[in-house]
């Protein structure tokens, strides 16, 4: 014992010096038991005392899905077994990836009575906050799975590409999360901005509607704009685990993207982290 | 205990250290001219933004083995002061260094989920206070014995009255080996009878930390578990020595 909460000792001088950013991300990585537990008591809080409990988590995801599968599938003149699993998979990835931002936006501000009352390194609150996130995607799985007996994709083994992903989505979700959850805690305003910049983004991002069909529209013009989406850093974030899901050739570029935003993405958190890390608990 | 707890000395040592609180939604203007009073920090009007200074240069030394009272008005600084001890607020200026893994009790609600049942609290809040979810299980029955809660440890944590939290909470707390124990006042509302059989395990847990720093207004609770004492005032150190020395000069302004 004694590890689990070992405080490191702050050294001389050392408030706004690198080891201190990434012993708060080993620290609370170390904290593991801690987290882990508060993630997983956090979604069977949402669901306490209803009889089926998480599973209400899948169930609103396959009648979403469902529901706009139809209704997209009849405005766009497409196959429902194209639409519908189409927007499934969008969608139970877009969950994560607005999850991330949207609760990151809160994640100390929410937090104020444990941040105030006992020390923790502040990655604690973030990656509860992630693991929270990967347990929603892990519950949707299982409309993913039933959907995969309905509509049959052709999945290879290069599809084992997925894993990776969720990977990736994972880290980059901790990294959105402690950046925006540091900034929104010092500059209030930036939530509800936040949240209006995740709600457009939803429609931005091909999720209901199929990038491709636009890119191969028969009108030059629509082709043309439907490019533009490849600005949209979210587009990658969705394809580099859509295609493999749903068993589609996958693209070099989308992960090329995707690994500069991580790396980018971690190198201005640190940054951020080192230099505001002990302001927080004063900010909150 | 283990080999991590004699690889290091408990102690925490503090130079000069400041704690400075921006407070961002308050009119610079309106507090301009506030006059130092009797109760709170220095509220600095010279910035942009109002800083409250919660704490001026605390230099502290405090080693293994130290009983140390925390004596002081309303907002003279002893729940900062203890938020320094424990790491949460790191000095704005100066420098604080604490080694050793930091109990801290100041609030015994927090981390408590009302939805849950008390087993299940008494493993969060230990796993809080950083201990491992193994060590929390084999504290359960001891926990529970002293309690008195019996069945209603099965029960969500929102059926107990406000008097059964506190002897959850007071549960949990004392079961814990700290090696730095922070304790903040506000261990009330329970009955008599519950009250002296918390004294003594309250004084156990004490024996068991290595270093204890207690912030209460209840001389009788500091003479119980303190030798020595420090006197807080406009968040700076007012006097620190012997703990009959510190309240007799506190009481003294006092009156």
């Amino acid at each position: 014992m004694g590890s689990v909460m070992a405080m490191s000792a702050v050294p001389v001088g050392s408030q706004r010096a690198w080891s201190s950013a990434f012993a708060d991300l080993a620290g609370g990585w170390r904290q593991r038991q801690l987290w882990a537990h508060l993630g997983w008591q956090d979604i069977r809080q949402r669901y306490r005392r209803s009889l089926l409990g998480p599973i209400w988590i899948s169930i609103t995801m396959a009648v979403t899905a469902i529901a706009l599968g139809v209704l997209y599938a009849g405005l766009f003149g497409n196959d429902l077994a194209v639409q519908l699993p189409y927007i499934l998979v969008g969608f139970i990835i877009w969950g994560f990836i607005s999850g991330c931002i949207s609760e990151g936006a809160e994640v100390f501000t929410s937090n104020v009575g444990l941040i105030t009352h006992l020390p923790a390194p502040l990655s604690v609150h973030v990656y509860r906050l992630v693991w929270r996130q990967v347990l929603f995607f892990a519950h949707n799985l299982l409309v993913y799975a039933v959907m995969l007996v309905v509509f049959p994709q052709d999945l290879h083994w290069s599809d084992v590409t997925a894993i990776p992903a969720v990977l990736l989505l994972a880290v980059n979700g901790a990294w959105v999360a402690l950046l925006i959850g540091i900034v929104t805690t010092r500059f209030r305003d930036l939530l509800p901005i936040t949240q209006s910049i995740v709600q457009l983004a939803f429609f931005l991002t091909p999720i209901v509607w199929i990038y491709e069909d636009l890119l191969n529209s028969p009108n030059p013009e629509i082709a043309e704009r439907a490019r533009l989406a490849e600005l949209n850093p979210f587009l990658h974030f969705i394809e580099i685990l859509r295609r493999p899901m749903l068993g589609q050739p996958q693209e070099l570029r989308h992960w090329v993207v995707v690994g500069i935003i991580t790396v980018v993405g971690w190198a201005v958190t640190l940054v951020v982290l080192r230099q505001y890390r002990a302001r927080v608990s004063y900010w909150v | 205990m283990n080999v991590s707890q004699l690889a290091h000395e408990v102690s925490i040592r503090t130079q000069d250290a400041c704690v400075d609180f921006p407070i961002f939604d308050a009119k610079s203007r309106s507090l301009k001219k506030t006059v130092m009073g009797l109760v709170g920090g220095n509220i600095a009007s010279g910035s942009r933004v109002p800083i409250i200074e919660a704490l001026r240069d605390v230099t502290l030394s405090l080693d293994h083995g130290a009983r140390v009272g925390l004596v002081g008005h309303n907002g003279a600084g002893k729940s900062t002061l203890l938020r320094l001890l424990s790491g949460i607020y790191e000095p704005t200026r100066g420098t604080a260094q604490i080694r050793g893994r930091v109990a801290p009790v100041f609030d015994l609600g927090v981390g408590m989920d009302p939805e849950v049942s008390g087993l299940e609290n008494i493993i969060i809040r230990g796993l809080f206070l950083g201990m491992s979810r193994k060590q929390m299980e084999q504290r359960v029955d001891d926990i529970a014995d002293f309690t008195e809660l019996g069945d209603f440890l099965r029960m969500p944590l929102r059926t107990y009255s406000t008097g059964m939290r506190v002897r959850l909470a007071l549960g949990v707390v004392t079961s814990i080996d700290p090696e730095i124990l922070l304790l903040d006042e506000g261990i009330g509302a329970v009955d008599a009878a519950f009250l002296e059989k918390s004294k003594k395990r309250l004084s156990e847990l004490v024996e068991r930390s290595g270093l204890l720093v207690f912030a209460s207004h209840s001389d009788e609770f500091l003479r119980d578990l303190c030798d020595t004492a420090i006197w807080m005032e406009h968040g700076r150190v007012r006097q620190q020595g012997p703990l009959e020395d510190v309240l007799r000069a506190y009481k003294g302004i006092g009156e």
